[in-house]
Order: structure tokens, then C-alpha cells, then sequence
């Protein structure tokens, strides 16, 4: 087996006249943290979510553990996301159950875990993300937005997947809080020897827990290398964006008032 | 001048008829999600509740209102011929072969069906659907099988209730308004009624449990773009149930009374 978790070349998706994807290939390797960045809009939760399985690409190959999964049957595409856990970038937390069940859901609903023992699991989880038990029999409704995207964390890594999609982990927290997330990331790859795929616009973030980073511009990945090299990349599109400076390679398409 | 007037007739005919085929796919898939496991019998029961008997006032008001306007209806038209004695006929073949399970269904499309598009509308946009498969958990399976098979179950047991009601709400208008024996208009009920009345009632309401639900979850699991798309999966789910509950009924009662 090759040493990559994910491989995906030529990855392509438009969505009507829009071409969002054009072109991507990206390596994770095996128990990596990879962490993508760019400009809002430029298709990071697209391309996390095509490779979930969630939008179907129009061209392209994505291999997990050097399977290709574009075209595969329904049945074969459940299996294989057995490995995943994904923290979406609106939470998408169930508002119809409590919180507790939000976190246990994987182990109750999908490896059928008995409900006593998976609400124990759910609070231990629950905890690592800095919420008490009495959090556990709220409803999502009732939390602040940071809360939801904790709640959200420990669902993801309740069922303790092989991959881990972050997708914006750690937007809307407090700076102390973004930084007990980006450890609960690192120590979540590390203990559960899984893989990370990060979106991040969070360059602290990217600092913590990023072994490797990419950045996608106008549908491909323009760079990609070592997390540490990232200041010296020698690309102005990255130079750019690590620096935060409005004036460069990348314009953003706004007008003056 | 002549490709302007067949272009969007054509157009609209290819919408429809990729519309009807998205949605037979999706009835298909949905049925054989029904009955392959896994299954969720604490969902199942949950929305027997939900649908069952949380409508039982709506749909009891319904009957008992029907019932008894039904009397003073026929009422008008059988004096005129001196055939009063065949008003709890009248009624209760009317009621159970057909007002209690149309109107039971049309009912629930507006009770259950809106709030299913709703909520599956919901977990649409907000990307909960997606959540769900990241989980491991076949949103078939898990929001679409348990509304399906416990409308199924339900509606036949709810027009059954509501056909008692109106019947009942046809002997107080008959007996304390028309001044029918009471004795009498319980006892030409339960001799003129056949089986075959009340079956083709409860096929019929099982038919229709089966396209509320269908419809609700179809419309909720197909919204797009947010609150505005919610919104029209409920219109969608409530207008679409009604005229296929009305379509279904005819061609039910097509094929049980034709010889
Ligand atoms: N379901 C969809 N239908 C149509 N267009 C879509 C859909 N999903 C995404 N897009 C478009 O794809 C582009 C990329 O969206 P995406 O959500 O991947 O951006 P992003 O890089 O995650 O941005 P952000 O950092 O703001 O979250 C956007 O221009 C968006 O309009
Ligand atoms: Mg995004």
C-alpha cells in the first residue's frame, strides 16, 4: 500500500457556467495533517466535500487508501465512509436531538452501539472539547455558535475515523479557545494515528496543527509543501495571503463605495 | 416566430418529464429502503405519534362536522322523495367509502406532509442530510423509511376512528335535530353497511398515508437555497399530496366498483 491516505488528480467540478474546481491534485499522506487554505470562494468545502462523496465531481480520480472512489457504488461508497468524520463549516449539528446525541450518533446510529454506553463515550467527548455534561442535554438551538462548532468537533471524532475533515475548525471561537482546538486536532491525529484534511483562514491555526499545507487559487492547488516552509514559499499568491496584505497577485473583485 | 411558441412547450414537457422521473426514482428507492435493514423501530413509532396521534383532533373535527352537515344535506334531498329512513345509509357509505379517508388525507397533507418538507427541507440546506452520511446512516433509511411506513400504517387506523365519529356525528343531527329514533339510525347503519365499504375506505387511506409522507419527504429532500426554498418545498409537498390523493382516489374507486 503507498504511503498516501488521499490522492486526488484532476479533480473538476463546475456548477452551471462556474468552474470551481478546475484541475486539483492534492497528496495526504498517511497520519499527516494537511491543512488547505484560501480566498473565500475559492472551493475548499467543495473539494473536502467531493472527496467525502457528498458532491459528485464532474472529472477527475480520488483515491483513499489507494481505492479510486469517484463512480463507485452506493453500497461500497457507505463503507468507505466508515473512515471519514467531517466538522462541517455550519456545524450542521441534528436540531431534533440533544447534544449528547448529536456526539453519539455515529456510535448509536451507525456501529449500533447500545445507547448507555454511547452517551458515556458522547460526555467524555463532550469534556475534551471544554463542555460539561449538563451541555449534553441541550438542544443545538440552545448554544452559542462556538459551542455548536465544539459540539460539532466532538462529533467528528466520537467514532474515532481513520480521516478527519476539518472545515474551518476553529472560525468563530475565542483566540484561548481556537487555541485548545487547534491541540485537541493535533492530539486527535496523533492518539488515533488518523489523517487530516483542514481548511483553515486561520494562520495560528495553520501553525498548530498543520504538518503540511496547500493553497487552492482560481480551481487548482497553486502550492503545496512543508507547513514550516510556508513563510518562505517564494510564491506571491501564498506570500500574499499569509501576510493578510490586500495589495498583490490576488485581487478581490471589489468595487470602492 | 414558430421555434418561440414549441420552445417552451418543449422545454416545459422535458421539466416535467425529468420532474416525474426524479420522482419515481426517488419512490423506488425509497421503498426498498423500507424493507431492507437496518431499521429504526423507536423512529418508526416516533412518527406514529407524531403522525397518527397528534391529528387525531383535526381529523375528528373533520369527521364530526362532516357527518353532520352530511345529514342535513341529504336530508333536504331524500324528503322530497319520502325516503328519510335512507339517510344513515347515505351517510355512512359516504363517509367510509369516501369523504373520511379523502378527507383524512387531505388533512394530513396539510398537517404532516407541510411539516415533513419542512423539516427534511431544513436538514436539507443546512446541511444535516450531508452530516447524516458523513455518520455512516443512509438518509432513506433513517428520514425517509420511518414516515413512510408509520403514515402507511397509520392513516388506515385514523380514518377507521374517523369514520366511527362521523357516523356518530350524523345520529346527534338525525336524533336530536331531525327527531330520528335513535335505536333506528344505529340499527340501519350497521345493517345497510358491507365490508366492502369499510376495506376500500382503509385501501384507500393507506394509499394516501403512503403519498403524504412520499410526497413530504420528496419535496423536503429536493429544497434548495434556504429559507425561500423551505418555503416551497412546502407549498410543493402539501399542493402535489392533495391533487395525487384526489387522482388516487379515482382510480381506487375505479377499481373497486367497476364490473
Ligand atoms: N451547491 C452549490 N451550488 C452552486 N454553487 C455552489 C454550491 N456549493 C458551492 N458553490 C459555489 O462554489 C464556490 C466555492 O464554494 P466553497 O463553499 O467551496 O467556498 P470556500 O472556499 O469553502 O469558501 P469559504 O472560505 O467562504 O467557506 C462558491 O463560489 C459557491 O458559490
Ligand atoms: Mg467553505
Amino acid at each position: 500500500m503507498s504511503d498516501l491516505k488521499i490522492k486526488v488528480r484532476g479533480l473538476k467540478k463546475a456548477f452551471g457556467p462556474k468552474q470551481v474546481l478546475n484541475g486539483v491534485d492534492l497528496d495526504v499522506p498517511r497520519g499527516k495533517s494537511l491543512v488547505v487554505i484560501g480566498g473565500s470562494g475559492s472551493g475548499k468545502s467543495v473539494l473536502i466535500k467531493c472527496i467525502l462523496g457528498l458532491i459528485e465531481p464532474d472529472a477527475g480520480s480520488i483515491e483513499i487508501d489507494g481505492q479510486e472512489v469517484v463512480g463507485m457504488k452506493a453500497a461500497e461508497r457507505e463503507d468507505i465512509m466508515r473512515k471519514f468524520g467531517m466538522l462541517f463549516q455550519g456545524s450542521a449539528l441534528f436540531d431534533s436531538l440533544p447534544v449528547w446525541e448529536n456526539v453519539a450518533f455515529g456510535l448509536i446510529a451507525g456501529r449500533g452501539m447500545a445507547r448507555a454506553a454511547a452517551k458515556e463515550v458522547a460526555l467524555r467527548k463532550l469534556a475534551a472539547v471544554g463542555l460539561g455534561p449538563e451541555v449534553g442535554e441541550l438542544y443545538p438551538a440552545e448554544l452559542s455558535g462556538g459551542m455548536q462548532k465544539r459540539v460539532s468537533l466532538a462529533r467528528a471524532i466520537a467514532v474515532e475515523p481513520e480521516i478527519i475533515f476539518f472545515d474551518e475548525p476553529t472560525t468563530g471561537l475565542d483566540p484561548i479557545m481556537a487555541q485548545v482546538i487547534n491541540e485537541l486536532i493535533v492530539k486527535c491525529v496523533q492518539s488515533l494515528g488518523a489523517t487530516a484534511l483542514s481548511i483553515t483562514h486561520d494562520m495560528h491555526s495553520l501553525r498548530a496543527i498543520a504538518d503540511q499545507a496547500a493553497m487552492i487559487y482560481e480551481g487548482r492547488i497553486i502550492w503545496a509543501g512543508d507547513a514550516k516552509t510556508i513563510d518562505h514559499s517564494g510564491n506571491a499568491h501564498v506570500e500574499q495571503f499569509v501576510l493578510g496584505r490586500a495589495e498583490g497577485p490576488i485581487r478581490m473583485p471589489v468595487r470602492p463605495l | 416566430m414558430v421555434a418561440r411558441v414549441l420552445q417552451p412547450i418543449g422545454r416545459t414537457f422535458l421539466a416535467s418529464l425529468e420532474a416525474s422521473g426524479r420522482l419515481a426514482l426517488f419512490t423506488l428507492q425509497s421503498m426498498l429502503h423500507c424493507v431492507a435493514p437496518p431499521f429504526y423501530p423507536r423512529l418508526i413509532v416516533k412518527q406514529m405519534i407524531e403522525i397518527g396521534f397528534y391529528s387525531l383532533p383535526v381529523i375528528g373535527m373533520t369527521a364530526v362536522f362532516t357527518g353532520m352537515v352530511l345529514v342535513l344535506q341529504t336530508y333536504v334531498a331524500v324528503s322530497r322523495l319520502n325516503a328519510e329512513s335512507t339517510i344513515p345509509y347515505v351517510v355512512v357509505i359516504s363517509l367510509t367509502r369516501e369523504l373520511g379517508p379523502v378527507l383524512a388525507g387531505l388533512m394530513l397533507a396539510g398537517r404532516v406532509g407541510a411539516a415533513m418538507a419542512a423539516e427534511i427541507g431544513t436538514m436539507r440546506v443546512t446541511e444535516q442530510i450531508d452530516a447524516l452520511r458523513t455518520l455512516s446512516t443512509n438518509p432513506f433509511k433513517y428520514l425517509i423509511a420511518p414516515r413512510l411506513i408509520a403514515a402507511v400504517l397509520v392513516l388506515p387506523v385514523l380514518v377507521a376512528i374517523a369514520d366511527i365519529i362521523g357516523v356518530f356525528g350524523g345520529y346527534l343531527v338525525s336524533v336530536y335535530r331531525l327527531d330520528f329514533s335513535p335505536a333506528i339510525y344505529l340499527k340501519n347503519t350497521v345493517d345497510f353497511v358491507e365490508t366492502i365499504d369499510i376495506v376500500s375506505g382503509l385501501v384507500k387511506a393507506a394509499a394516501f398515508g403512503f403519498i403524504v409522507a412520499l410526497m413530504g419527504t420528496y419535496s423536503g429532500f429536493q429544497s434548495r437555497g434556504g429559507a425561500q426554498g423551505v418555503g416551497k418545498a412546502t407549498t410543493d409537498a402539501v399542493v402535489s399530496a392533495s391533487i395525487l390523493i384526489l387522482a388516487a382516489n379515482f382510480i381506487i374507486t375505479g377499481l373497486f366498483f367497476t364490473r
